[in-house]
């Protein structure tokens, strides 16, 4: 069925108000947004890394959650939610539960690309039917914007600072969709906030009913660490996905396609100017880092081409 | 009608599980208890139990699995040793403070630093503040039984902690011994099933579990967490008490042996009970008045009851498997000296630290305890209070 956007819209929110997430932070946009990907009557349980998130949106004694939601650790939100899904079969089985439960897992950067990897991994080489959803804001934002291996080149984090004898992040980002796209699961896509919304949702509701494990990278900025105007979200988004820094794609079954492609390639300045992060790239003297920049994503988008056109 | 049968340790608690039939097990080898495992993997082979088999890449991710699991709903269980319980040190805490029921078979063996396959209770004393009940086993009777009243403990509204049954690596979990195993109907009967009050597949309401937990409330939380410990001796008692009329075999929270009378005694835990009992006999055919006291349960540490099984004792030797690193003694003296602080006639009370790493503990190494114990009675002098058993060595403290 075609997606309908208002539709969508007027179902009950399942990530309530009353959390404690910055003004245009990306990560509560993912949990109201995944959450709606959800069949209404189907029901979930949430499993959250440590990170903005979890210590945002579940303070003891309240929580923004209306379904039941998890979280034990940074490192271990798949293997908790595998633990989950394990004990769902069991019981089912046992007749001892009987409504039907989907579940998502959602950690930042830090809990899925770094310390959270090896659990991550192992759950989906397991086969758990779960979704992992990544709010992928590219550093450690909770203690305070630390580089991670999601922090692209050239972005100055707290650990990686810009200085006189530095230029940001030395390394390059880690291509972690592609990581697990070599993990063979069923599902596999990456996507971001965009006009209504369409591209996250159907992804999301296909990673959530497509059996098996599902991956789903989510580049979602974060005022404080990328240094932005919190109003500029959607339009830092928007530019992410038109100078193809962060491509819209989907791994079905180990097929790569491609959600869309710019008409016209806009020059990844137009995403970095906006940030302050990247502020020390546009001084004299620096004009190389922008090539640099330049030549990175474009060597990727051609790979990345090159992997859709099979 | 219990089964006369030949097990090791770890076939034992395997046998366990299956009669038990755990909704969840998840976990991941490490020596000496891998062997847990792999008898429980035949048996999901072989159709014989329900139970959901996650084989994990990680002990950190086989405690991460039973805390989803039994946050779930799930009766949990895992083994491991060692390095193994030391990487799932983190979830321990959050098992114990999310007040998840788990049952984690340990099967004892020193931790690395460096490398060593062999006993000692180094792994789960580290763990022993991490808020989890340990009971420790002799032998494989004790292990098997210890299993079988593991749930019915953790489990009790009252408590609702997670549980460490703990034998020693290789000399219990390898060696095959004689051991009365109770029928399936009857042990899944004395278990029953878990039923949590509060759980996240519930159909009522939805649940929300492990919050960040601010100042306000955070202190509260642990504190109903330490009454839980306490409220575990009461329940242990009587999960005893109830086996005892089950299946015939009597526990406590201690087994003294030839206490009525004994001048000298030791604490220990595990393994080394046989051999000091066999000491003990050889010495009290020669008129000596030896004893002991074997701990069953560390946690929670009884310690009005141990005070009084060794108020009457003129020198006793408290005999840690497990080196404390805190420069006067391993834990189990630490607490001995706690408890018998307030008697009003203390015993003298000597540290003897041994079987490190595997090193062997023989009859004779024991008796040298206890005539160690009896110069001291005889003289009064204490002398040095943290001793290693048979080092080569020209040092002073040495036994």
């Amino acid at each position: 069925m075609a997606y309908n956007h208002k539709k969508e819209l007027s179902k009950p929110e399942r990530f309530v108000g009353g959390h404690r997430l910055c003004a245009g932070c990306g990560a509560g946009i993912v949990c109201r947004a995944m959450t709606r990907a959800l069949d209404e009557g189907d029901r979930a349980v949430i499993c959250n890394a440590t990170g903005c998130l979890e210590v945002s949106s579940f303070l003891y004694p309240y929580t923004a959650w209306e379904d039941s939601y998890i979280h034990s650790a940074f490192e271990n939100a798949a293997a908790t939610c595998g633990g989950v899904e394990a004990a769902y079969k069991a019981l089912k089985k046992k007749g001892r539960v009987q409504d039907n439960y989907k579940f998502l897992t959602i950690g930042g950067d830090g809990g899925t690309y770094d310390i959270g990897f090896q659990s991550l991994s192992g759950a989906m080489e397991r086969g758990h039917d779960m979704v992992y959803f990544c709010y992928d804001n590219e550093a450690y934002m909770n203690t305070g914007i630390q580089r991670s291996s999601s922090t692209p080149r050239f972005a100055s984090a707290t650990t990686s600072p810009a200085g006189t004898a530095s230029t940001g992040k030395t390394q390059e980002k880690k291509d972690l969709t592609a990581i697990l796209a070599a993990h063979r699961i069923p599902y596999v896509a990456q996507t971001t906030f965009l006009g209504n919304f369409k591209d996250f949702h159907e992804k999301a509701h296909r990673a959530i009913y497509t059996p098996g494990p599902a991956f789903v990278n989510v580049l979602a900025p974060c005022p404080r660490g990328w240094q932005y105007s919190p109003e500029l979200l959607p339009e830092l988004c928007r530019l992410a996905v038109e100078t193809c820094v962060w491509p819209l794609f989907e791994v079905v079954e180990g097929r790569w396609m491609l959600s869309y492609e710019p008409r016209k390639k806009l020059p990844v300045t137009e995403f970095m100017k906006l940030q302050g992060r990247f502020k020390h790239c546009f001084q004299p003297g620096n004009e190389w880092i922008l090539e640099a920049a330049q030549q990175y994503v474009d060597e990727k988008w051609e790979e990345l081409l090159a992997k859709c056109r099979g | 009608m219990s089964i006369r049968e030949r097990l090791s340790g770890n076939e034992a608690i395997a046998y366990a599980m299956r009669q038990i039939e755990p909704d969840v097990f998840a976990a991941f080898p490490i020596t000496p208890s891998t062997e847990i495992p792999q008898y429980f993997a035949q048996y999901v082979a072989n159709g014989q139990v329900s139970t959901q088999y996650v084989t994990v890449e990680s002990e950190h991710s086989s405690m991460s699995t039973c805390v989803g699991a039994a946050a779930a709903g799930a009766r949990a269980v895992t083994a491991t040793s060692s390095c193994g319980l030391a990487f799932m040190y983190e979830m321990l805490y959050v098992a114990a403070s999310a007040r998840l029921p788990i049952t984690l078979a340990c099967v004892n063996r020193t931790l690395t630093g460096p490398i060593n396959i062999n006993n000692d209770h180094s792994d789960s004393m580290g763990a022993r503040d991490s808020g989890w009940l340990q009971i420790y086993a002799e032998n494989n009777q004790e292990a098997y039984d210890n299993y079988l009243q593991a749930m019915r403990i953790s489990e009790d509204p009252r408590v609702r902690l997670p549980i460490m049954i703990c034998q020693d690596g290789f000399i219990t979990s390898h060696a095959v011994e004689n051991i009365l195993l109770e029928e399936d109907a009857a042990v899944k009967r004395f278990v029953g099933e878990y039923k949590p009050e509060h759980y996240l597949l519930k159909h009522e309401n939805p649940l929300a579990v492990g919050p960040y937990d601010t100042c306000p409330y955070c202190m509260e939380h642990k504190v109903q967490q330490a009454e839980a410990m306490k409220a575990a001796k009461q329940v242990v008692l009587e999960v005893a008490a109830d086996f005892e009329r089950t299946f015939g075999r009597k526990y406590g929270f201690f087994e003294c042996y030839e206490m009525e009378d004994a001048q000298v005694a030791l604490v220990l835990i595990g393994s080394t009970a046989g051999t000091a009992k066999a000491c003990i006999r050889n010495l009290r055919a020669q008129g000596v008045k030896a004893g002991l006291v074997k701990l069953r349960v560390f946690r929670p540490f009884p310690m009005e009851e141990l005070a009084a099984a060794l108020s009457h004792v003129k020198a006793v030797a408290v005999m840690d498997k497990c080196e404390g690193n805190s420069g006067c003694g391993g834990p189990l003296f630490a607490e001995t000296c706690a408890a018998c602080y307030d008697l009003p006639v203390r015993p003298m009370l000597i540290n003897v630290v041994y079987g490190l790493a595997g090193r062997d503990c023989r009859v004779e190494d024991v008796e040298r305890v206890y005539r160690h114990l009896l110069k001291m009675a005889e003289t009064g002098v204490t002398g040095p209070r943290y001793l290693h058993m048979g080092q080569r060595s020209n040092a002073e403290e040495v036994l």
